[in-house]
């Protein structure tokens, strides 16, 4: 997918000004936040449950290179293959061969971050062979030649009438009159579109919520079902994954599984949690005759060992962006790449390099609401801020001023936003002027401070005052 | 260099490890040989009909449907008034799972049973569970021959049969008993965990059931 983050400014003012995407928007903010907080409360052990998740993934990728290689061992004895990319280029080309290899013309998609990062579609279209997305969302993304722009809602940012516009659109051998009036009736005209889909394709591609290195297995977790047939009803199956997908056991899968659900959706486990083995068996009726695993790097391996390792913790939950205020804003988009919301704001410059994604982390107002959801406990704004520090010293540093004052004068004129900002502001002045108790710099007011010394406020702690305000 | 020496050199590099590490290397194997258990919530930790109480409870709130049979000889009927409950036509496909071949089908006469896995076309299927997860009201179901995947996702009416003692309180309980079934570090092609049936919330984040998957699930509980 092309990066588009250098022109984050100019994608913030669009995003401002897209009144549909701005309706669209509305939607997360209420369902994704009261979901999130009644599983997690429904649950006395979830705070010691992400404690323990941390605990696995700083475990793993302390030892990554050693469960990798085991996993593999285990893939192999089970029939499957494992192909190791270090780039993205690599992996589009070791699903290409694959899917020559069997002469596929079709390939179905289930939902994979991993197949957008390394720009997939695009690339097996060149090539003459049609990918078909399932997911819904993905699926609508796909008839709009959009990008997601949400790591587990990809088509949050699409209004329902922008939906019936889009199937009446490519849906042509339907009815143009058919009543196409709630989203029950849209649901089943893409099931029925992509089921026969499913029965035709030769390929089917997943993604891979974990690999589990004591059993060789790759897990998706789904709630349409859509990436079981995927998997299921092809002659192959590719499991798309990053290296970070490691996990040791099934027990440690179960720990982390607890929080994932529920940070993502409020769900305690999603509809479809499906554990994989290698292609079909002798005695088995169903299954892929292949089983494939791409085991990417990308720009990972760098990550270990530096002031970044803690975000290959990350399960692509969602949480970060669904309580991100500036997210909520601007939608995932204008990030201009593949990860929006505080999680992308740190993984992209990682991936794609500081020079074109490393003022992402200036779309912050290091507010800590992503660092307090954030199941595996990643600290996102100190990696923010390392990501500034890194790109002032590289004199990277962007022109931030307008954009950032527009970001908030949108804000104030929104109630929840405006609520949620006035609350704020203390603290992330306090915070910004805390050194020498002036405060010179604020990260979406750069050009208007640059004038103006104010007085840093002493106070409470963000999380403090947001728990009195939840009170009152 | 290969890609895949490549990239294990380079995370050896960022973490300062040279590969023939020994301490590391005995950590990794004494975890994959005797997985730690990790921490078991209390809320399916429970005597075993309260488990089940809370199974049907949790698949309940999950959107699935559940009834409670004395005996797996009531299975026939429930499946012929499931069917008649939701005006399909009495006819089920499922796999050749013994628990279900053994049960006398004749005394259903409407009812055409028919055996192997779903090519696409049928409105129910019916599968046997390897067992069940009380905390999330969580079906297990292994693949193969007895219990084939696609009757998991492509009848729109999935009616699955669950013997009350197998169900457990936490997904560690079911992986254990999946070590001592298929041997340790094993596992069978596929293991559907399934909570309810499918749905959406990709059209303006509301919830809808019945995306790719079933519609419906329905879940029958055998035993006390
Ligand atoms: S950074 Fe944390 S909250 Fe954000 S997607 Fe990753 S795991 Fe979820």
């Amino acid at each position: 997918m092309q990066v588009t983050s250098p022109h984050f400014k100019s994608n913030v003012t669009k995003a401002l000004n897209d009144v549909n995407l701005q309706k669209a928007m509305g939607h997360v903010q209420g369902g994704f936040i009261q979901k999130r907080v009644a599983a997690a409360n429904a649950l006395p052990e979830f705070e010691a449950l992400r404690d323990a998740a941390r605990d696995i993934k700083n475990h793993t990728l302390a030892h990554i290179d050693l469960y990798l290689e085991a996993w593999e061992r285990k893939v192999i004895a089970a029939g499957g293959h494992v192909h190791w990319a270090e780039t993205a280029e690599d992996a589009r080309n070791i699903v290409l061969d694959i899917c020559r290899s069997l002469k596929a013309k079709t390939v179905t998609k289930g939902k994979t971050m991993i197949a957008e990062e390394i720009g997939l579609n695009e690339f097996l279209e060149e090539k003459g062979i049609t990918p078909i997305e399932t997911d819904l969302g993905e699926y609508i993304i796909q008839i709009r030649n959009e990008g997601p722009s949400h790591i587990i809602a990809p088509a949050v940012h699409v209004t329902m009438e922008q939906v019936v516009d889009d199937f009446r659109r490519v849906h042509t051998h339907l009815d143009p009159n058919r009543s196409m009036d709630d989203p029950v009736t849209l649901l089943s005209e893409a099931r029925d579109v992509l089921r026969e889909k499913f029965l035709a394709a030769d390929v089917g591609i997943t993604g891979a919520n974990f690999l589990i290195a004591e059993t060789g297995t790759s897990v998706i977790v789904t709630n349409e079902g859509n990436g079981d047939l995927t998997q299921t009803l092809p002659k192959a199956h590719i499991v798309l994954a990053s290296i970070e997908k490691i996990t040791p056991t099934l027990d440690d899968v179960a720990q982390i599984l607890r929080v994932l659900a529920r940070s993502a959706t409020g769900q305690d486990m999603s509809v479809y949690t499906t554990f994989s083995t290698g292609p079909r068996r002798s005695d088995d009726p169903d299954g892929p005759g292949e089983y494939h695993v791409v085991v990417l790097d990308n720009g990972r391996s760098k990550m270990l060992g530096t002031e970044f390792q803690e975000m290959l913790r990350c399960i692509r939950c969602g949480a970060c962006m669904n309580h991100c205020p500036v997210y909520h804003s601007v939608g995932g988009h204008a990030y201009g790449w593949v990860y929006p919301g505080p999680m992308g704001a740190v993984l992209t410059p990682s991936l794609v390099g500081v020079d074109k994604g490393g003022h992402l982390p200036n779309a912050s107002t290091f507010c800590g609401r992503c660092e307090s959801v954030c199941p595996m406990r990643i600290p996102l704004p100190k990696m923010m801020r390392h990501w500034r520090e890194r790109e002032f010293e590289q004199h990277l540093s962007p022109p931030i001023a307008r954009w950032g004052l527009k970001l908030w004068a949108f804000a104030a004129k929104r109630p929840w936003l405006y609520h949620f900002g006035a609350g704020i502001k203390g603290p992330l002045l306090a915070w910004l002027g805390r050194k020498n108790g002036r405060f010179t710099t604020m990260p979406l007011a750069e050009g208007w401070t640059r004038h103006r010394d104010l007085p840093a406020p002493q106070g409470k702690t963000f999380q403090q005052q947001w728990k009195a305000r939840k009170a009152a | 260099m290969s890609s895949r020496d490549a990239i294990l050199s380079r995370i050896r590099r960022s973490l300062g490890a040279n590969g023939i590490d020994i301490d590391r290397r005995a950590t990794v194997s004494d975890r994959l040989q005797r997985p730690p258990k990790g921490l078991i919530p209390q809320r399916g930790q429970l005597e075993q009909s309260a488990k089940v109480d809370l199974f049907q409870t949790m698949a309940e709130r999950a959107a699935a449907s559940v009834t409670r049979l004395k005996d797996a000889s009531e299975i026939p009927a429930a499946v012929s008034d499931y069917l008649r409950s939701k005006n399909l036509p009495q006819a089920i496909r499922r796999g050749s799972d013994p628990r279900l071949a053994e049960l006398d089908w004749s005394s259903q006469p409407n009812l055409d049973v028919s055996i192997g896995r779903s090519a696409g076309g049928e409105l129910a299927g019916l599968s046997h569970a390897f067992g069940g997860i009380a905390e999330s009201g969580t079906l297990v179901l292994a693949s193969g021959e007895e219990n084939p995947t696609t009757l998991n996702f492509l009848p729109e009416y999935h009616l699955v049969v669950i013997d009350a003692e197998d169900v457990a309180g936490d997904m560690e309980t079911i992986w254990a008993r999946l070590r001592a079934a298929y041997g340790k570090g094993e596992m069978p092609r596929t293991v559907n965990m399934v909570t309810g049936p499918s749905r959406s919330g990709d059209i303006e984040q509301t919830i809808i059931l019945g995306a790719h998957g079933p519609r419906s699930l329905h879940i029958m509980i055998v035993g006390a």
